[in-house]
């Protein structure tokens, strides 16, 4: 599976196929036995998940309960040690981008589906990382939030240039959001045809 | 088979009269829950409104016998314990040593608890187990155990001064409170999504900056309840003390060991007076707990 750079890739298959395992994979949560893992010509397979540069949406969003809003998009910059400048410059134009300025003093408790998912986007994209992995992020939506976040997500991803692996079961979702689509079948992934954007 | 209104009719009075039937089932299985529930809430209030009645009728009687109420407050036998001196010392020492063993307790319960929750390994089911011992075991064995343990190197070496000397009463009371700490660890951490942590990871963090910032944060109401717990445990303490740290006046006396101490030489007002001393800071405990910490933690 190859996704190029820039570009939005789709995985999708059925519940329980393996597609989280694979993004852990990505994300070096899960070590492989074989075959290799390659973020811009590295080779990243047995590097560390703290080097490797992928921004994670996990399927829960596990958002940071005592953490405010501003202090999950600041958290991977503060971790870098990012000067206080950069890092308030960084956490204002995503939270504008996100449409989250308002919540940014919030705790994620009382936040609604859809803003809980616009943080941990926020949180995954903050430290501009190489690739960005997201597991069934529209999958807890109601339809209309899932196609307010259909949108962000393509206006972010182009705006932030980052390449995208969304993993779904949803195929409107594929439809709307793929350059290259992707389909996981008895542990095999197989590319199915890619630029279907109906968009 | 019947169709139409009426047999619709019957079906709904076959329906009404199944959930009636569950109605007055119902009804009799949350009266035997309330009559078992009851009588045993009644037992513990029973226990403490007797404690605090048989201090008041005390008081009131010698208050009487002086023949001045002034005296109900300042010669009852709470403010007589408060002013004495050995009981003032162990009111310390019990508040000194619990704080002590909460703290150890913590201190090693949050590595083990986080061990047992989220890492697999060899051994695990069986430190699972030994960790439940101080639990179960018969208080007195632990205290006869650590006894024998320090007639051994290299515990001997340090015996001298830790075996009916203060070290001992907080060693035992830790020996059974940390037990405690750690089953509460072990559930605060089961209860914490793992999957914050690995998000962290992948935002730049090592494990130790992952745990440090994300997952102790969010495990602080159980620390705070695994502390209490401790704290409280270890005040109630006695059968190990008096064991391996002894019942020393103005030395080893806790406050558990006061009221046998008192008890031994017939002051029962006294004994009560500090029995009352030690319900008042277990349930300022268990406010706390049930205010700021975990609710629905399992030990």
């Amino acid at each position: 599976m190859t996704v190029p750079a820039g570009k939005y890739g789709v995985l999708m298959g059925r519940t329980g196929s393996g597609k989280t395992t694979i993004l852990e994979c990505i994300l070096g949560l899960r070590t492989i036995e074989t075959g290799t893992i390659r973020l811009a010509d590295e080779d990243v397979t047995r590097l560390n998940p703290a080097m490797r540069g992928v921004g994670y949406v996990p399927q829960d969003k596990a958002l940071f309960s005592k953490m405010t809003v501003r202090e999950h998009l600041a958290f991977a910059l503060s971790i870098r040690q990012a000067s206080n400048s950069v890092i308030n410059e960084r956490v204002d134009d995503l939270a504008e981008s996100l449409n989250i300025s308002h919540l940014l003093e919030r705790t994620p408790r009382g936040l609604s589906g859809g803003e809980q998912q616009r943080v941990a986007l926020g949180r995954a994209l903050s430290f501009r990382p190489r690739v960005l992995c997201l597991d069934e992020p529209l999958s807890a939506l109601d339809s209309e939030t899932r196609k307010q976040m259909c949108q962000l997500l393509e206006d972010i991803s182009r705006k932030e240039q980052v390449t995208t692996l969304h993993v779904t079961h949803n195929v409107d979702e594929a439809r709307q959001l793929a350059d290259c689509l992707f389909q996981l079948v008895d542990g095999k992934i197989e590319p199915l045809e890619t630029a279907i954007k109906t968009t | 088979m019947s169709d139409g209104p009426e047999a619709d009719r019957d079906n709904k009075s076959d329906h009404t009269s199944a959930a009636r039937n569950v109605s007055v089932s119902n009804t009799a299985f949350m009266v035997s829950l309330g009559i078992i529930g009851g009588t045993y809430v009644s037992l513990i209030v029973a226990m403490l409104v007797a404690d605090t009645w048989y201090m008041a009728e005390k008081s009131v009687n010698a208050a009487e016998a002086a023949n001045s109420w002034t005296k109900l407050f300042v010669e009852n036998p709470i403010a007589a314990a408060l002013t004495d001196r050995k009981i003032r010392y162990s009111i310390w020492l019990s508040l000194t040593s619990c704080t002590l063993s909460a703290v150890f307790s913590l201190l090693v319960a949050v590595p083990i608890g986080y061990l047992l929750s989220r890492h697999q390994f060899r051994g695990k089911r069986l430190l699972d187990a030994v960790l439940d011992i101080p639990i179960v075991l018969p208080p007195l064995v632990v205290g006869l155990s650590l006894l024998i343990l320090f007639q051994y190197r290299p515990f001997a070496w340090i015996a001298r001064d830790v075996v009916y000397q203060l070290p001992a009463v907080v060693l035992a009371q830790f020996s059974v409170a940390c037990a405690f700490a750690v089953r509460t660890m072990k559930s605060t951490f089961d209860h914490i999504n793992p999957r914050s942590e690995q998000v962290a990871i992948t935002l730049g963090c090592s494990r130790a900056q992952a745990f440090g910032s994300v997952v102790l944060p969010e495990a602080s109401r159980g620390m705070m309840t695994s502390f209490t717990l401790a704290w409280a445990r270890s005040l109630g303490e006695f059968g190990p003390l008096l064991i391996f740290a002894g019942a020393t006046r103005m030395k080893t006396e806790v406050l558990s060991t006061s009221v046998f101490l008192e008890l031994n030489v017939g002051n029962i007002e006294a004994a009560v007076a500090v029995s009352l001393i030690m319900i008042l800071a277990a349930v300022t405990v268990l406010v706390i707990t049930r205010r700021w910490g975990l609710r629905d933690v399992t030990v």
